[in-house]
């Protein structure tokens, strides 16, 4: 396509991360907007115009009852049937640390079998029982089918959460995530290796940072890919001798390409 | 009939709340417990069936992976003791409002719900030992309640804590035909905090006969209507006009006298207006909510900073959080509104280890110091605004009051559809639309209360919870309707209310009408003075224009942001308010805003005389250096600044930790507002309270020079920076509970005398500022007064943030330089501390000498030639170095007699004294030539290497090795004290 491809980049309730995420696209080459839910549920815009909806980080709701518990609830009670058709039409959701936490308790991760109804994973309190922010190093998954990482082998960035523990309901659930590839990026230390905390931030189940659906298409992920787009992110860019861009602009530059060649 | 669901963990999965709470009772309460667990209990006011109740607790309150939930049934089993916390009648409960907006989604019914929690505790406990857990750590019995349950006790009954009121709206007439023992008792029963002078000056305006006769037409009589009588209090209070720092003086020092027509006036203004007079920057100064300054040629800079002291030592998270949301209305109602992109925290508090028994009504430090703590979290975090900078503060004279400093940055366009974003524009018939949340009985008095000591009649209604998505949504909305124009201009809803509010903005049109019973309310039964004056927060004013109100309502309405016109503003020279259309209040403008006299008051210095420590020098300095690092002053702060988001909106450049494992000291913040641009915003402050100790006006020069230091260490310049002064003090009027006011005052006119100088000198105006003066507890015989403390805060420009330097030793082989004379002054420094001295030299500024050194720096970080450059403070010269090696993973070879020194002889005196202006630089060996010719004409020497090790080494001035010791070590002792 040659247009620029259009983003949707949810705002309102709360959400917090949107500027940062709309602008990464924008670097990236899509034509980011942002858009209030509301805006959405009313018919004032409609999901049908854009190509990729990203739903960014913040406290939607303030993280009340349990954090993207009721902007779930918003979009399961008021537009089941546009995120479906969403995915049915092949495009591409992406979800940062709250938006990650919205898709699991929707539901629309790991959409097992394509089904995007049922709950099957949470992100609950971490281990350490406090927010926390800090940065993470990432190792990808080279077996996912995940579009936002194409390419990518490790990331550095930072997690910003209290509530980033990844928890599947059982160990069947745990076990298919992993053997099919679901599990995109992984906490590891500087090395590479898995190691506990502080490296995996939050205790998560085998070090799970990320997961996408079946189709690679849906991906959901704690750390913020937004928060390092300029090489002064870094936390030590006036130590280290760093080139080229910010880690986390190839996810955005990923989903942007991909739109491109396929529409 | 109400319900109840409850929710807990299912089996295998961490409760992480009941763990920390578990630990917290073993640290703190020192109460032996063997576990804790949580449930959280959801009232739901609703008759609902088994069906729809299955539904709420499968879609809303239970996780499905992690929890289970029951209803109507209690899900406790396996416990000793249970205590179930719920909040007061009336009090902010933010989850049961977003439960409520939930149930609607799903179920689409209005139901009322009210959250309590519950923790399981296990451990042969005695029921008094289950109290002090109850009301020592988990509640605070100002606004929640507790009910405790041991395993034979019955069932915990559902409760609704609602507000209950039968109380028919009233308007009194207050009748100051009393004698002077009667006005004061109206003026302390009422909360008022008016003196007997002030009292007399309302019953003399109400008596004059053209006043009476013009509120005749109104209904009106001879005498104050309780609206009327609490507008005044709460306009002509210490808080809102500043009485103190507007009085006249009669200051004496060694035997001359001097008049000061008002310090504000005399010192912070005068000093501003010499600076205005040389720089293009200063786009808006005290007169709005914030300063303004210019960015570049289409932004600028918005910056205030606000106390919350009272609220938090009542509630330490509620007074913080209101602090922190309510300091962000500051910007954001400045001129036509900024966006948010910073917030900045310092604290002030007793040892959190105080193990002395506490005077009635104080919590112990600890308490303060996390609720506080988790206050400023959760109002900063879930609002999206970056935490970049603070400190933390410990004297233990702070148990008398925390002091909870909240700042916040804004940017705005400078100009907005075709006019100046900064001024405020208002015309006769504008409306007045109050956003955002609800007024209820919360925070009345606000204004008054801190205006006092803390006794044993503070008022507990002053304490709220702040909402911080209540205010996000309000702020995004806000934002909306600025760019497309649909208001003119706004401020915020703090201390007063609305009858500040409206109040003020009426100056600018020249009068107003309020219309009480329009305002949206929590719950019935608010009196119409409460209605006006309620500190209820999450509310901004803002002035439409009629042909705009449809438009503006239309998208509050589509934004969920409750929007409501309740007045008007007129040029009629009134301030008239209305309930049911009739008039409760009606006074001159000019009356209510300058109806005041101005204080006079005396003030005396008279320097103090301390005991000048005498002992030898130790000959090796490593455990002190040691001690020192550990001291709580000095020592690492991460536990409290991992908790806080310094990165949110993406922008950051210089976090609050840095170095080779993240993990440093950073001496300012830098972050990029404008995503798409490298020019930078450095924010720092600096604070030193334990100089006023010898002298407040070393203390304030200290805390001045301090601030720029700082932010010249990061890369920030003179060129363009402006200061913001927030002095905290204690009761500086002369009386019988503060006989010793005069040198109090003294005090406070020396620490102005020395902003004036020092602010003139570096070329940093003051553009905004506030002053809390009653930091003092007093109840029956026990007095605690705070040390008089200044806040000085900064913020400037960076022309290109890749310049900026972090603190941090970068390569082995970089040559290490200290900048800056080092004297002997020990006095208040932590090194005497650590021994029980104060002493009586405190460092002295110069800062026109260090102007030139500052800019020389500024230069050379400019050309890249700076590798690393610490700020030398508390600790001195041996902590500067030791926090730079060990942040950047590498040790030292350092020579004490390389310092340059005046008259200092002992390697204590230049390892440990806090002589200014002062830092540690370190450049590589290539650079040397260059950046030593644009030093050269400053005070510098080069004293030492980076080693390819992790030793660090200080030879003395006799060549011998006074510290030894690996840099894991030096880390270690920093790290360990609030290592939570």
């Amino acid at each position: 396509m040659r247009m620029n491809p259009k983003v949707l980049v949810l705002t309102g309730y709360g959400i917090n991360c949107d500027i940062e995420t709309q602008f990464a696209f924008n670097l990236a080459g899509g034509d980011a907007k942002r858009v209030h839910l509301n805006d959405i549920i009313h018919g004032k815009e409609s999901l049908d115009d854009f190509h990729i909806l990203a739903i960014p980080g913040g406290f939607s709701f303030g993280d009340d009852i349990a954090s993207g518990r009721v902007l779930a609830n918003k979009f399961k009670y008021n537009l089941r049937e546009s995120v479906q058709s969403f995915i049915d039409e092949e495009k591409l959701i992406l979800g940062i640390c709250n938006g990650f936490q919205v898709m699991a308790k929707l539901g629309i991760l790991p959409g097992f079998d394509k089904n995007y109804r049922e709950q099957q994973v949470t992100l609950t309190f971490n281990d350490s029982g406090r927010f926390e922010d800090r940065w993470v190093h990432l190792k990808v998954n080279p077996e996912s089918k995940c579009i936002f990482t194409r390419g990518i082998e490790k990331l550095y960035l930072p997690v910003r959460h209290g509530e980033g523990k990844f928890v599947s309901k059982d160990r069947e659930i745990r076990n298919r995530l992993i053997q099919q590839n679901h599990v995109v990026v992984q906490y590891v230390d500087e090395d590479g290796k898995f190691a506990g905390y502080p490296w995996n931030p939050n205790g998560s189940e085998n070090n799970i940072a990320g997961i996408c659906d079946e189709t690679g298409r849906i991906f959901g992920m704690m750390p913020h890919p937004e928060a390092f787009c300029h090489l002064t992110n870094h936390p030590r860019w006036t130590r280290e001798k760093l080139e080229g861009e910010g880690d986390g602009l190839a996810v955005f530059r990923n989903a942007v390409q991909w739109v491109k060649e396929k529409f | 009939m109400p319900h109840r669901i409850e929710v807990g963990f299912k089996l295998g999965i961490k409760d992480s709340l009941g763990e920390s709470v578990k630990k917290r009772i073993i640290e703190d309460l020192n109460i032996p417990v063997d576990d804790v667990k949580t449930i959280d209990v959801y009232t739901i006011d609703a008759n609902l069936s088994e069906e729809q109740l299955k539904i709420l607790g499968e879609n809303l309150f239970a996780d499905p992976v992690t929890q289970v939930f029951d209803f109507d049934n209690p899900l406790a089993k396996d416990f000793d003791w249970l205590i179930e916390v719920g909040f007061r009648p009336g009090v902010t409960d933010n989850v049961g409002k977003t439960s409520k907006e939930a149930i609607e989604d799903i179920l689409n019914i209005k139901a009322n719900v009210y959250c309590s929690r519950q923790y399981l505790i296990k451990g042969n406990l005695k029921r008094e030992l289950v109290e002090d857990i109850a009301s020592k750590l988990l509640a605070n019995p100002l606004i929640e309640t507790w009910k405790i349950k041991s395993v034979g006790d019955k069932e915990i009954e559902i409760a609704i804590p609602e507000v209950k009121s039968g109380h028919e709206a009233e308007v009194r007439e207050i009748d100051l035909d009393v004698d002077d023992e009667g006005l004061m008792k109206i003026s302390r029963d009422r909360v008022l905090a008016l003196s007997l002078e002030e009292m007399k000056t309302i019953r003399n305006y109400f008596k004059d006969p053209k006043v009476i006769e013009e509120r005749k037409k109104f209904g009106l009589g001879g005498n104050p209507t309780d609206v009327e009588l609490e507008s005044l209090a709460q306009t002509w209070s210490e808080h809102c006009k500043h009485k103190i720092f507007n009085a006249l003086i009669e200051y004496e020092e060694g035997g001359k006298k001097e008049i000061i027509d008002s310090l504000f006036k005399t010192y912070i203004k005068k000093s501003t207006d010499e600076i205005g007079k040389r720089v293009d920057w200063l786009v808006s100064v005290f007169n709005d909510n914030a300063g303004v300054i210019k960015f570049n040629d289409k932004w600028n800079l918005v910056m205030k900073v606000e106390t919350h002291n009272s609220p938090s030592a009542l509630d330490p998270y509620g007074g913080a959080l209101t602090g922190i949301v309510g300091v962000n209305r500051d910007p954001f109602g400045t001129g036509m509104g900024a966006r948010l992109i910073f917030n900045t925290d310092v604290f002030c508090f007793a040892s959190p280890f105080y193990k002395k028994e506490l005077p009635p009504r104080l919590m112990h430090p600890k308490r303060i110091f996390e609720g506080v703590r988790k206050g400023v979290e959760h109002g900063g975090n879930k609002s999206g605004i970056p935490t970049i900078n603070g400190s933390i503060v410990f004297d233990d004279r702070y148990l008398g009051k925390p002091l909870v400093y909240c700042g916040t940055g804004g940017i705005m366009p400078s100009e907005i559809n075709g006019k100046m974003s900064h001024i405020k524009e208002i015309a006769n018939g504008d409306l007045a639309v109050m956003c955002g949340g609800r007024i209820g009985k919360d925070g009345i008095h606000g204004a008054t209360f801190s205006s006092e000591e803390l006794n044993e009649n503070s008022p507990a209604t002053a304490v709220q919870i702040g909402d911080p998505i209540t205010q996000k949504k309000m702020f995004d909305f806000l934002l909306e309707a600025r760019d497309l124009g649909l208001y003119k201009t706004l401020t915020d809803n703090g201390a007063g209310g609305l009858s500040s509010s409206i109040g003020e903005l009426a100056q600018i049109s020249g009068g107003c009408e309020i219309y009480l019973d329009k305002c949206p309310l929590k719950y019935a039964g608010l009196d119409p003075w409460e209605i006006l004056l309620s500190e209820a927060q999450e509310r901004m004013t803002v002035v439409v224009s009629p042909e705009k109100l449809k438009e503006f309502l239309e998208l509050a309405k589509a934004r969920g942001v409750e929007s409501t016109v309740v007045g008007k503003f007129t040029d009629r020279k009134k301030f008239h308010v209305l309930y049911k259309n009739k008039t409760v209040a009606y006074l001159d403008m000019n009356f209510l805003h300058g109806g005041m006299s101005q204080m006079r008051l005396r003030a005396v210095w008279n320097a103090p005389k301390r005991e000048e420590p005498a002992f030898e020098c130790p000959e090796n300095l490593t455990e002190d250096l040691k001690k020192i690092l550990s001291r709580l002053n000095v020592c690492s702060k991460e536990h409290v600044v991992r908790q806080y988001d310094h990165e949110v909106q993406g922008g950051s450049v210089i976090k609050p930790l840095v170095g080779a494992q993240n993990d440093g000291p950073s001496d300012a913040a830098v972050i990029r507002p404008l995503l798409d641009s490298n020019e930078g915003v450095v924010v720092a402050h600096g604070i030193c309270p334990k100089y006023g100790d010898i002298d407040t006006y070393n203390m304030a020069a200290c805390a001045i020079d301090e601030a720029v230091r700082n932010a010249v260490a990061v890369g920030g310049s003179l060129e363009r920076m402006a200061g913001l002064d927030n002095f905290c003090w204690c009761d500086p009027v002369k009386s019988e509970k503060t006989p010793d006011g005069e040198y109090k005052l003294a005090q406070l006119v020396r620490a102005n005398k020395a902003l004036y100088d020092c602010t003139t000198a570096f070329g940093v105006p003051c553009i905004s500022g506030k002053d809390s003066m009653k930091n003092d507890y007093q109840i029956g015989d026990t007095k605690i007064s705070i040390p008089p403390t200044l806040l000085f805060s900064v913020i400037g420009k960076i022309e290109n943030v890749e310049k900026a330097v972090t603190m941090d030793v970068k390569n082995p082989g970089d040559l290490v330089y200290v900048l800056g004379m080092t004297k002997n002054e020990l006095g208040g420094s932590e090194y005497y501390a650590m021994r029980g001295f104060v002493g009586n030299t405190a460092p002295a500024v110069d800062a026109r000498g260090a102007v030139k050194m500052y800019n020389a720096l500024s230069e050379a970080m400019k050309k890249g030639l700076v590798k690393s450059c610490h700020d030398c403070s508390d600790g001195g010269l041996g902590v500067a170095l030791a926090e730079s090696a060990f942040a950047g993973g590498f040790g030292m070879d350092i020579e004490l007699k390389k310092v340059p020194v005046e008259s200092v002889e002992r390697d204590d005196a230049v390892l440990f004294s806090e002589s200014q202006s002062r830092f540690v630089a370190t450049v590589s060996p290539e650079n040397k030539d260059e950046f030593e010719s644009i030093m050269n004409g400053n005070v510098y020497a080069r004293i030492g290497k980076v080693r390819n090790d992790k030793e660090f080494v200080v030879k003395g001035l006799k060549d011998n090795v006074v510290v030894k010791a690996s840099i894991d070590e030096l880390k270690e002792a920093w790290q360990k004290t609030l290592r939570w």
